[in-house]
């Protein structure tokens, strides 16, 4: 099957780091520095605290898949939708790819791959 | 300060249509107004508030010039969008503008035609480069739930084809339910699989049409000649993943607009006699049943099992209209239709074979959005005067 071709990312000045680091290969998440809490997707403002001392860290990219739907039709062939549970805390929606899509189970362990677009890469999971 | 026993449900009309290429969106709003109206027994140049969602054309002022409502009476209007559920929240919002003498005579209308056309999308939030791409549906979204509820609970693909088939005993009576067939338990396991573990019949028709509601103050009401049914409990609420901290998607908002309604009216789940809860899926309605109380957090499933939905047999009769699963959703959207039935029961005007005996105080509850990532909710406990 060929690649699936997926939408850049549009981006905004509050985002544009993680898509630069995206570039180089680095999934980055915010964190408060004032409550310590990570949060994904990234804010200026933590969502938590309301401090804006907040800061862009590399994730390690590993994780476990929190829940998962295997849309068994779509124009584009079947596709795995999740949330991934990041070592570091956050859940993050992605989708499970380069892997049988039949075989996924919750509390699988995962890390993070990127998928080129027309612009920034985007982040997938798949299985370790 | 309370809205209980504020505003009344005057009027109610469901569009009996559930295929329209013939119309158009703001023809079945004006159809489902005009229904309303004549339900209630009063005239269009009485209504002075009108509150309409996003399935409104052009929004609130163009729909408000095109029904040709009396703009030198018109004082309130209202345009929450929250999806599915908006209509429960204008309820909610008619009740406060009447309790707060902001308007007498409210409209609230729903039409569309996903089942012709598709429909427009949604307007993106900050969150689209960061989801868009992943292909959330309302398929796959309530998908993910169910599979989480089924891990953390055991909730099994049998409890949740229950649901489906307490719809469908209802729906054997209403002629407009576009399916009617009564389904058992192995029809929805071999139903094909959609988006795991949610099988075709777990999930919702998609319909044209749309419903509309006149929300009136006391006095009003009792001068009219419909039964009277008031609002006596509202509640509305929104939850999201809000930074990925600490995600449970086996909960709705429904656990906070729940006991908001509840303590409001001053009942408890054991009283009520009858339940619309909106059914986009199967698992919608577990999920919705436990957070609204009427059982405990992962009972859902043994809940909804032997019939326990089904009206004249089990505990606890919903959707006695056939519901989503098997009547119709109109616009992809369940909130209204779920407060007419619960107005129809309270009436007396459920079919005979449907109806709850001594149905003096319903639910209508509903979400919107999608459940698996952000949404809302709202809760409208009703009673019989």
């Amino acid at each position: 099957m060929s690649e699936k071709k997926y939408p850049a990312p549009v981006t905004n000045p509050e985002t544009a780091a993680f898509w630069d680091a995206a570039r180089g290969g680095k999934f980055m998440i915010k964190r408060c520095t004032a409550c310590g809490e990570a949060h994904y997707f990234p804010r200026s403002i933590c969502p938590f605290c309301y401090s804006d001392k907040t800061v862009w860290e590399e994730a390690s990219g590993e994780g476990t898949i929190y829940t998962y739907s295997l849309m068994r039709k779509s124009p584009t062939g079947p596709y795995a939708i999740g949330y991934v549970t990041l070592k570091e805390g956050p859940s993050v929606q992605t989708n499970f790819v380069d892997c049988d899509l039949e075989k996924l189970k919750i509390g699988q362990k995962v890390k993070v791959v990127f998928k080129p677009t027309d612009g920034a890469p985007l982040p997938f999971f798949t299985p370790v | 300060m309370t809205i209980k026993g504020k505003a009344y449900i005057a009027g109610i009309f469901e569009h009996p249509t559930r295929h329209a290429p013939d119309k158009s969106t703001a023809q079945l709003h004006a159809e489902v107004a005009k229904g309303a109206i004549e339900d209630a027994g009063i005239s269009k140049d009485d209504v002075d508030g009108y509150f309409c969602a996003g399935d409104a054309p052009g929004g609130a002022w163009p729909m408000v010039d095109y029904l040709g409502l009396n703009t030198r009476k018109l004082r309130h209007v209202d345009s929450t969008e929250t999806g599915g559920c908006s209509y429960i929240i204008h309820l909610g919002h008619a009740a406060e503008a009447i309790a707060a003498g902001k308007c007498s005579i409210a409209l609230i209308t729903l039409a569309g035609k996903p089942r012709t056309g598709v429909m427009p999308p949604r307007a993106a939030g900050a969150e689209v480069d960061f989801e868009s791409a992943y292909g959330a549906t309302t398929h796959n979204a309530y998908g993910m739930c169910a599979m989480r509820h089924m891990h953390d609970y055991g909730t099994t693909s049998e409890q949740l084809a229950w649901i489906k088939v307490a719809a469908s005993h209802h729906a054997q009576y209403n002629p407009h339910a576009m399916l009617r067939d009564v389904v058992t338990v192995e029809d929805v396991l071999n139903s094909p699989m959609i988006s795991d573990p949610l099988h075709r019949m777990d999930c919702c028709v998609v319909s044209d049409g749309g419903g509309a509601l006149i929300v009136t103050t006391p006095e009003i009401a009792k001068s009219l000649k419909k039964p009277q049914v008031r609002l006596i409990g509202h509640g509305e609420a929104m939850k999201g993943p809000r930074g990925g901290k600490d995600l449970d998607l086996t909960y709705s908002a429904g656990v906070w607009s729940g006991p908001r309604a509840f303590e409001e009216a001053g009942i408890t789940p054991k009283d009520i006699k009858y339940a619309s809860i909106y059914d986009s899926f199967t698992i919608t309605v577990l999920m919705q049943l436990e957070d609204l109380g009427f059982c405990r957090k992962g009972e859902g499933g043994k809940f909804v099992a032997d019939g326990n939905l089904i009206s004249g047999v089990g505990k606890l009769p919903f959707n006695t209209d056939g519901g989503g699963l098997c009547s119709n959703h109109p616009v992809n959207r369940g909130g209204m239709t779920k407060i007419i039935e619960a107005v129809r029961q309270l009436r007396g005007e459920a079919h005979p074979k449907v109806q709850v005996k001594n149905c003096d105080l319903a639910i209508a509850h509903g979400t919107g959005g999608l459940l698996g990532v952000r949404h809302a909710a709202s809760t409208a406990i009703l009673e019989r005067v």
